[in-house]
């Protein structure tokens, strides 16, 4: 391979990377639930053409597994387990009231991004002298992000999407530094995240259906009731 | 073949629970099931306490995927006594109010699918496929834990799954860095034993961060502080039995893995592996004892205490001597089965009262003589009360802290234990004697189910018997234990 090869696949990964991260934002601001799980769809896009791209450069036929793996699983099984298990109503809702409004969601995701930056370029370092590319910082910035998501959103498919979107994360990172995995792993993990859109599905359904809402993250009748009066209660 | 044996009994029961049959067929293939895994367990568990292994049992290349050694016995054991008891349990508790068909099945299943994950925990050798089961016990007891369907039920099942799996999602990305850590150190097989032997090689700040990112996420499947605000919810919201499977060994089994890396660890001492968990445990410890004076809800309360126990234990392991992690091993093993006989205890109590609310029940010794005994019984268990196991296990751990020098933290965790002893006899203390208030005798409770009465009778068994003595092959099997817990 040349080293002119060598250096266009690198900024084509790159620029998936970039990509990578975009959608990651997206995701945390985007009020339409169905807009959301579009998202989703390309970042798991981007992530199959990052796995490609370093498979290339580095000729590792496991690397094109993973963006196989991707390729089928997420975005044409997941809206299909989606829509069999899950209401449709889950896709047309909007959230009106967030927990944080847009631009300070998106503040507090760009400091999330920095500080990953920060982080895992001394981890990238550590693993070795070669190529890692911009994949382990944008990863971590990816599972940040979910997490993030995880901790704004009230609707269930947009967290839903939100767990989703760290595991992208975490294997945006993987595919850099932990390239010879094992293809068994990748399957596990893969029909893995599959088990969760389908449990997770079926669990909306039981709450739309015996609570009457999808927007599951606000649900919260249990907690500790404040210390009740104990003036009449015998102490023994 | 012996090894993975125990994985199929599970498996197949939750496949046959599904062909529509008589009633009871979907209870009584869960118990036979169970208690299969009961005996294999136990016979693996008595070959390593005799000094024997598995390696190579399975053929070449299998040692890779699939290993067992004392600390992993032990965990398959604790797994298999609580399934078994929990799956009797379930047979009088789940029949009380009146199962479909389609639930039942649905229960069982899943009961059979969330044990053969748990199971798979401690016998897989390699850590992303631990991973992997360990996400797969969160998914099997979703729909366990809202299994009744209620407003509340549903929110915990929620709230658990996006917890734990957010966790996992941080562990993920754990398991990754350590992989990379081990091609960093020049390869080799990736399995428990293979990074206990690269560790030294291993770049401390790879090792550092996969340990913390698998102590967070992970965590959060434990209960630890400040990761630990689903866990009453589900542990309290599930059907009794369930609730006995997810803190009684759910928790254990998950901490196990973390367990795992200790050895790991100790190749990099600048790490400070064994503070984090002792900082850690403390926080926990002291905010659930705390937390444990003021519920209303007495499922709650011993689901606070879950995270009181998981505390003591990464208390114990972060002391850093061989009398402690001894002292972790058996508060490991006390915890499991005082744990699940206190929730089998609070179900016989629901069944008899119908209600969680603390403040609704009183006088129970003369509503219901017999889940009131077991209550009182539970709750000086779980306290800590002597002469019953969890008294003997934290005693050895306070005793190793002390002779390690660490008074300052083996002074708060007294202080702690102190605490949690108060807060859950005075509640349990007020459901069990006070008399009720508006004075008028209370109508007597339905009589309890045979099963429940059998569960609680046999659980009690280890409970008082591991409070006076440890038997010599559990004696060996525990230190064992804790010898993998260093290099």
């Amino acid at each position: 391979m040349s080293d002119a090869t060598r250096l266009l696949l690198e900024n084509l990964n790159a620029l998936a990377a970039g990509l990578f991260l975009l959608t990651a934002f997206g995701i945390v601001a985007m009020r339409q639930a169905r807009a959301c799980l579009h998202l989703f769809i390309a970042q798991s896009l981007l992530l199959a053409a990052s796995a490609a791209l370093l498979g290339m450069r580095f000729d590792s036929g496991h690397l094109y597994g993973v963006a196989l793996v991707n390729l089928i699983s997420k975005p044409i099984i997941v809206p299909w387990l989606l829509r069999k298990t899950s209401p449709a109503e889950i896709y047309t809702r909007r959230e009106i009231d967030q927990a944080l409004n847009i631009p300070t969601a998106l503040l507090i995701a760009l400091a999330l991004a920095i500080g990953a930056y920060f982080l895992g370029i001394p981890l990238a370092n550590a693993v070795g002298p070669e190529f890692r590319g911009p994949n382990v910082p944008i990863g971590i910035a990816g599972l940040l992000l979910g997490a993030f998501t995880l901790t704004v959103r009230r609707e269930a498919l947009s967290l839903l999407i939100g767990l989703l979107a760290m595991e992208n994360g975490a294997f945006m990172a993987g595919i850099s530094i932990a390239r010879d995995l094992g293809m068994l792993v990748e399957l596990a993990i893969a029909t893995d995240g599959l088990i969760i859109v389908f449990i997770m599905g079926v669990l909306v359904r039981a709450v739309q259906k015996h609570v009457g809402t999808t927007a599951v993250g606000e649900l919260a009748s249990l907690r500790e009731a404040a210390a009740k009066p104990a003036a009449e209660e015998v102490l023994l | 073949m012996s090894v993975i044996a125990i994985l199929f009994p599970p498996l197949i029961a939750a496949l046959l629970v599904c062909i529509p049959s008589r009633k009871g067929w979907a209870s009584g293939v869960t118990v036979a099931s169970s208690l299969v895994v009961l005996a294999l367990a136990t016979r693996m568990a008595w070959r390593i306490a005799e000094g024997g292994s598995f390696a190579g049992e399975l053929g070449p290349g299998w040692d890779n995927w699939i290993a067992v050694d004392g600390l992993g016995a032990l965990i398959l054991l604790l797994i298999a006594l609580v399934a078994a008891t929990a799956a009797v349990y379930s047979v009088g508790y789940m029949a009380h109010g009146g199962l479909t068909p389609a639930k039942s099945k649905l229960y069982y299943a899943n009961y059979n699918l969330f044990i053969f994950s748990m199971l798979a925990i401690p016998l897989l050798a390699e850590p992303t496929l631990v991973w992997i089961v360990v996400e797969l016990t969160t998914l099997c007891s979703a729909l366990l834990v809202s299994f009744e369907n209620t407003r509340e039920a549903l929110e915990a099942a929620w709230k658990y799954v996006v917890l734990s799996l957010m966790g996992a999602g941080v562990a993920l990305l754990g398991f990754l860095v350590l992989f990379a850590a081990m091609h960093a150190a020049g390869g080799g097989t990736y399995t428990w034993a293979g990074l206990v032997s690269a560790a030294p090689r291993m770049p401390p700040i790879l090792l550092q961060t996969a340990f913390l990112l698998i102590l967070i996420g992970l965590g959060t499947k434990v209960g630890l502080v400040p990761m630990h605000t689903w866990l009453p919810d589900a542990h309290s919201q599930a059907p009794s039995p369930v609730c006995a499977l997810l803190s009684g060994i759910e928790t254990t089994s998950i901490l196990y893995v973390i367990l795992r890396l200790f050895p790991v660890m100790q190749a990099v001492p600048a790490a400070h592996a064994q503070t984090w968990a002792l900082v850690l445990g403390l926080i926990s410890a002291g905010t659930a004892a705390f937390l444990l004076l003021q519920v209303s809800d007495y499922k709650r309360m011993f689901a606070f205490s879950t995270v009181e126990h998981m505390g003591i234990i990464l208390t114990a392991l972060g002391l850093g001597a061989a009398a402690a992690d001894y002292g972790a091993m058996q508060q490991i093993v006390s915890h499991s089965v005082t744990k699940s006989f206190c929730f089998f205890a609070a179900g016989a109590v629901l069944l008899a009262v119908g209600t969680r609310e603390i403040a609704a029940v009183r006088s129970l010794i003369r509503r219901s003589p017999f889940a009131g005994s077991a209550l009182v019984f539970g709750g000086l268990a779980i306290a800590g009360a002597p002469p019953l196991a969890v008294f003997l296990s934290e005693f050895a751990i306070l005793k190793a802290g002390l002779a390690q020098g660490h008074y300052v933290a083996t002074g708060l965790l007294a202080a702690f234990i102190v605490i949690a002893f108060f807060g859950v006899m005075v509640h349990v203390n007020r459901m069990v004697f006070a008399p009720a208030e508006n004075g008028a005798r209370e109508a007597d409770s339905p009589a309890l189910p045979f099963s429940c009465r059998l569960v609680l009778i046999v659980a009690a068994v280890p409970v008082l018997v591991l409070g006076v003595y440890v038997p010599k092959p559990l004696h060996d099997l525990l230190a064992a234990a804790a010898a993998a817990l260093t290099r």
